[in-house]
């Protein structure tokens, strides 16, 4: 079967139910479907909620989705299962660290994933960045655990580096 | 850059963008562009620790006062601004609802006229925004660039060559922009043309909400417009997408619904718009929802020539001033909702007759 907008092979078929027109099923090629599926959310919990669950119907297993839901990004810690309940990501290395994950969930949010606007004069060497965010994490760890040795050998690295221009404004 | 904690003289004026100017200004109440920012050697906010949050707060306040041209740019630290004060900024459109009821170190800075406002530690470290009266989005563009390229000569972003600008949120990555215009639109409401407009906008990328009053019994007519996307297209796309493409066509329906309501039924408008000019002047007691509902009505009768000698910029005022925080300030003490209500009225009453003097 053909995709109703295009000479694509329709590999989607979706029933949207409606009020006024009932029940209509539709069948798409792939990127219709994607098209089709995009709709609008005010709510970036709710637009990262319905982007999720359309991946899931795009051929994402549960198990696929519980495995991902564990997965946590080494620098700030945070759980993919905490950014999908709070919509919010932990630090600008997540979007390395779950690049792979984050892609279908911002293609279907936005209307392409390259970015082809501003740049910043100057660029950030992230790995020196990350490392800093990691650092703050530790400190705050040690801290919480009373080893204020550490905390104090920590908070020393970090502001070497932040006066070696590794953190804000010099580099 | 000052420090600020006295409002006395913001709460008697209103900012340069409710002033009812600037192009199609009878439809388009203001223009808005925001830009999401992050530090690069910070976690987003919602992994900052408090002491992240006190040094990112420290680190871009102290940018911030270096930078050239900004000796009237006042600086409002929210950790410490009582909740009336807060609630103020935030019936202003100066700070968001969401960093007005947060915790922990944060803060805005605000140029004296209102055009501008930089929240520290929003949902990202740093939210810029700048807003105009009537439709003006090229100018905020250029403004607002021009205050981002002042700002990251001295604070280095978060930033990643594919994604761009890299935000809390993944619905924000990329430029970080979001264009949002404030439109009045009563005629399409009354004509109940409203749902079919917004409908047919649905699938082009844009946002239409209902501001004020959704979901209540009075409505106030004012629906915000935005971009839904942020990654993929430029700036100056987006800009152009609300600003030249979508904004106008809206504005197009509003008009040609107004010219039917004066078409096939003047008068009735003209009743309506005049008792809602009457129950506004002689109430003795007034909501801010119904302040609200009747004061579209009065903007729509100015705006069609049906009530003369009332500004538009005067209507906007009384929209802010009669809010909840403004009313009182303006009275210089806290007030209870049924007191609010009667000093609302009062206030309503005495600067419609004030005009009418005029």
């Amino acid at each position: 079967m053909k995709c109703q907008y295009c000479e694509k092979p329709a590999t989607f078929h979706i029933t949207e139910i409606t009020e006024s027109t009932g029940s209509q099923v539709m069948h798409l090629c792939e990127e219709h479907a994607k098209g089709f599926l995009q709709k609008e959310e005010a709510n970036p919990v709710a637009s990262i909620a319905s982007a999720l669950a359309k991946q899931l119907d795009l051929g994402q297993t549960k198990k696929d989705l519980e495995e991902l839901d564990r997965k946590a990004c080494p620098v700030c810690g945070i759980s993919f299962f905490e950014f999908r309940n709070t919509g919010r990501l932990g630090c600008p290395f997540d979007y390395t660290h779950f690049a792979a994950d984050l892609l279908p969930l911002m293609t279907n949010i936005h209307e392409s994933i390259e970015h082809v606007g501003k740049r910043p004069r100057r660029s950030a060497a992230a790995d020196s960045h990350a490392l800093m965010i990691q650092l703050r994490r530790e400190m705050e760890e040690a801290v919480e655990r009373e080893d204020y040795e550490r905390a104090s050998e920590l908070r020393d690295e970090l502001r070497r580096m932040e006066q070696a221009g590794e953190g804000l404004g010099d580099s | 850059m000052k420090r600020n904690t006295d409002f006395s003289e913001l709460a008697t004026r209103s900012g340069e963008w409710m002033r009812g100017t600037g192009p199609e200004s009878d439809i388009v109440v203001s223009s808005r562009i925001r830009l999401a920012r992050n530090l690069a050697d910070f976690p987003f906010i919602k992994r900052c620790s408090d002491e992240d949050r006190v040094s990112i707060e420290r680190t871009i306040r102290a940018k911030m006062e270096y930078l050239s041209d900004w000796e009237e740019v006042h600086y409002f630290d929210l950790e410490q601004l009582p909740e009336i004060d807060r609630q103020f900024l935030v019936e202003r459109q100066l700070v968001s609802r969401e960093i007005a009821e947060a915790d922990g170190a944060r803060g805005v800075a605000v140029s004296a006229d209102e055009h501008f406002s930089v929240m520290v530690n929003e949902e990202d470290h740093l939210r810029i925004q700048v807003m105009h009266s009537g439709l003006d989005l090229p100018t905020a563009w250029r403004q607002i660039n021009e205050l981002d390229d002042k700002l990251e000569a001295s604070i280095l972003y978060a930033f990643h060559p594919d994604f761009g600008y890299l935000t809390s949120c993944p619905t924000n990555v990329g430029t970080g922009l979001r264009v949002s215009v404030m439109l009045h639109l009563p005629a399409l409401v009354i004509t109940r043309q409203i749902e079919k407009v917004f409908r047919s906008m649905q699938r082009i990328n844009v946002t239409v909400r209902g501001l004020y009053g959704e979901g209540s019994q009075y409505s106030g007519d004012f629906y915000q417009v935005s971009n839904q996307i942020t990654l993929g297209r430029s700036e100056v796309e987006l800009v152009e997408l609300v600003g030249g493409d979508v904004v106008p066509r809206i504005i197009e329906y509003e008009r040609k619904a107004r010219e039917y309501l004066v078409k096939e039924g003047k008068q009735d408008l003209h009743d309506d718009v005049s008792r809602a000019l009457g129950i506004l002047g002689t109430a003795k007691k007034i909501s801010s929802e119904e302040t609200m509902h009747y004061l579209s009505k009065v903007r729509l009768g100015v705006n069609l020539g049906l009530i003369e000698d009332l500004a538009v910029g005067t209507i906007n005022k009384l929209f802010m001033q009669t809010q909840p925080a403004h009313l009182q300030k303006l009275h210089g003490r806290l007030l209870r909702s049924s007191e609010r209500n009667v000093e609302r009225a009062t206030y309503l009453q005495r600067h419609l007759s004030d005009s009418f003097d005029n």
